[in-house]
């Protein structure tokens, strides 16, 4: 059967979202990316940080919220606060550097000093504004927050659903993800920041395709040992790509790795035989032990939360648009708060060795969405296709959308999404 | 102050050496130039000093230095297929200290990348230590503080 596609006369967002393919112009077209930003990035729940990002009263974090400046910050009663990262006199950022601590945050301008819960307390000369300066009135505007184990998101939209709402089925597997501290709670571990030349929708595609990692990163698979590279050779094993609601997807690719406190009486894997050792000498007991090397590696599954962030595998990747054809990526290392420096040196190095800028897998997506990028504006067809597992869809035991781990479920569930958002009308 | 002109030429003639083999992708030449407790390493944070226990670009001792030799010249790794060579200049060769047969150096860096989206280039302060060999010398460690490592980069397809 051949299938028709009009190519002509596209103009809105349902002509270039269809079930099984998105139009080209997703990627290109500059009114659209301006349009995202106002439709979704200002419509929904963003993610900004993870709270151990924040570890003392005054700790801060820099974000964007869409175009939006932000700032992440824990006050001294220990609560966390986002607010628009502008001084209400003449708008100038009054936070800068992408983490740190502070006292307060004070514009560099003409002075006005705010508390870390955003109130204005002090300006200088204040006499001019007699009677017609209200302090209360003129604190950083905060921005509703909320957040689910951690991880903190934000939202413009005052009236939206509340955050537990947002994510749905997504929950069970942030709760799978977090185990990954091996008995201690998750904490942030440095970042690697990163831009490609592309649009930012190709990265959130990337996380939710499994299809691609066996030729893309035979670099990174020819790296490691045999044990290891079979464990990565998952396309025909078990794993599968479930459709969670709201855009979110959860993609398994290992199964056995999906709860990482279960089979806690397997044999310890060679390649972490040496931290076993060190463990154990150090005094932990075989159960410790046991947990803290089943977790190093990280969950088998990539979570991804539209429409910027994933809890992927051993870390958080996070996508920051910056114009239609530039996106920055940080991938965030993570290791427990308290584990063993063992563990966590050996969560920093398996990080490096995969992310980052001269990491041994980055580059190559890199190089291949810089690809699509390029590759995606030739000819008069202008549809990027979706449509990999389509007819071979199952429910999970959670009543989900259900593809083969390497179908592309996932990217279908986001770009629904996107559909759902961009077909508001602009007032919203 | 008095200055070791013999000791700075022989270490600028030793950096300059290997910094040319990069450029001319002598990659298992250069593997030769090390110390097998050897350290190449890239932080985010130029401020850090325990880089075992942070988050680095590249952190590579002997073992990973060989796999990513393996990887930028196996074919198997697209983002390297197409590197073309670099250039590299550097000036500014200072000696910090020299106990123990250990040479500590800075020196100021750029590498040039003949990029498909242009030239780009990539100024760093790159500082190493040199351990005394007969006439020369190994590298015992080398950090290369790339500006902008902790706010962002491109991906890289080569070593600076």
């Amino acid at each position: 059967m051949k299938t028709q596609i009009k190519v002509k006369n596209i103009n809105s967002t349902s002509d270039l979202v269809l079930d099984d393919r998105v139009h080209k112009s997703l990627y290109s077209d500059e009114k659209i990316f301006e349009e995202e930003l106002d439709k979704i990035f200002n419509n929904t729940w963003v993610w900004l940080a993870h709270e151990s990002e924040l570890p003392e009263a005054g700790s801060y974090k820099t974000a964007t919220i869409g175009r939006n400046p932000v700032i992440v910050v824990r006050d001294r009663k220990k609560n966390i606060h986002v607010m628009l990262n502008r001084c209400r006199h003449r708008g100038a950022t009054v936070c800068e550097g992408k983490t740190g601590k502070t006292k307060a945050f004070t514009c560099p301008y003409h002075g006005w000093g705010y508390g870390l819960d955003g109130s204005l307390r002090a300006l200088p000369k204040p006499e001019e504004y007699e009677n017609i300066l209200d302090k209360a009135e003129f604190g950083l505007i905060k921005v509703r927050t909320e957040s689910y184990q951690g991880m903190i998101f934000a939202t413009l939209k005052d009236d939206l659903e509340p955050l537990e709402d947002f994510l749905g089925g997504a929950k069970k597997w942030i709760d799978l993800f977090m185990k990954q501290g091996g008995g201690y709670p998750i904490k942030t571990l440095g970042d690697h920041r990163f831009r490609f030349p592309g649009n930012w929708k190709i990265q959130l595609e990337n996380t939710t395709d499994a299809y691609h990692f066996p030729i893309i990163h035979k670099s990174f698979i020819s790296s490691l040992d045999e044990e290891a590279s079979e464990i990565f050779d998952f396309l025909d094993g078990d794993g599968f790509v479930e459709d969670l609601g709201n855009g979110h997807s959860v993609m398994v690719m290992i199964p056995e790795l999906v709860d990482l406190d279960e089979n806690l009486d397997e044999p310890i894997p060679e390649r972490y035989g040496d931290l076993a050792k060190q463990l154990a000498d150090e005094g932990h007991s075989d159960l410790e032990v046991r947990r803290l090397v089943r977790a190093v590696g990280g969950g088998g599954f990539n979570l991804n939360l539209f429409p910027n962030v994933a809890c992927s595998m051993a870390f958080f990747r996070n996508l920051v648009p910056i114009s239609v054809n530039e996106t920055e990526i940080h991938h965030i290392a993570l290791g427990g708060d308290g584990a063993p420096e063992a563990f966590n040196q050996k969560r920093i190095r398996l990080h490096e060795h995969f992310q980052g800028p001269m990491g041994f897998g980055t580059p190559d997506d890199g190089e291949a969405w810089e690809r699509v990028q390029a590759g995606s504006m030739a000819g008069t067809d202008g549809w990027i296709m979706l449509h990999r597992g389509m007819s071979k869809l199952s429910t999970s035991a959670d009543g989900n959308v259900q593809g083969a781990v390497c179908s592309e479920t996932g990217m279908r569930a986001a770009y629904q999404q996107y559909k759902k958002l961009m077909s508001q009308s602009s007032e919203q | 102050m008095k200055l070791d002109t013999q000791l700075l030429a022989d270490v600028t003639a030793f950096l300059n050496i290997e910094a040319d083999m990069l450029d001319n992708k002598e990659y298992h030449q250069w593997l030769d130039l090390w110390l097998e407790s050897g350290l190449y390493i890239v932080p985010v944070d130029h401020n850090a000093t325990d880089y075992a226990n942070t988050l680095n670009v590249a952190y590579d001792n002997n073992k990973m230095r060989l796999a990513r030799i393996e990887r930028l010249t196996s074919g198997n790794a697209v983002s390297t297929q197409l590197s073309e060579k670099t250039v590299r200049t550097m000036s500014r060769f200072r000696i910090l200290d020299d106990v123990d047969g250990l040479v500590r150096v800075r020196c100021a860096y750029c590498l040039y990348e003949d990029n498909k989206n242009g030239v780009r280039c990539y100024p760093a302060n790159l500082q190493f230590k040199l351990a005394r060999d007969g006439g020369s010398f190994k590298i015992a460690e080398k950090v290369v503080k790339v500006m902008k490592s902790s706010q962002y980069l491109t991906t890289v397809s080569y070593l600076f």
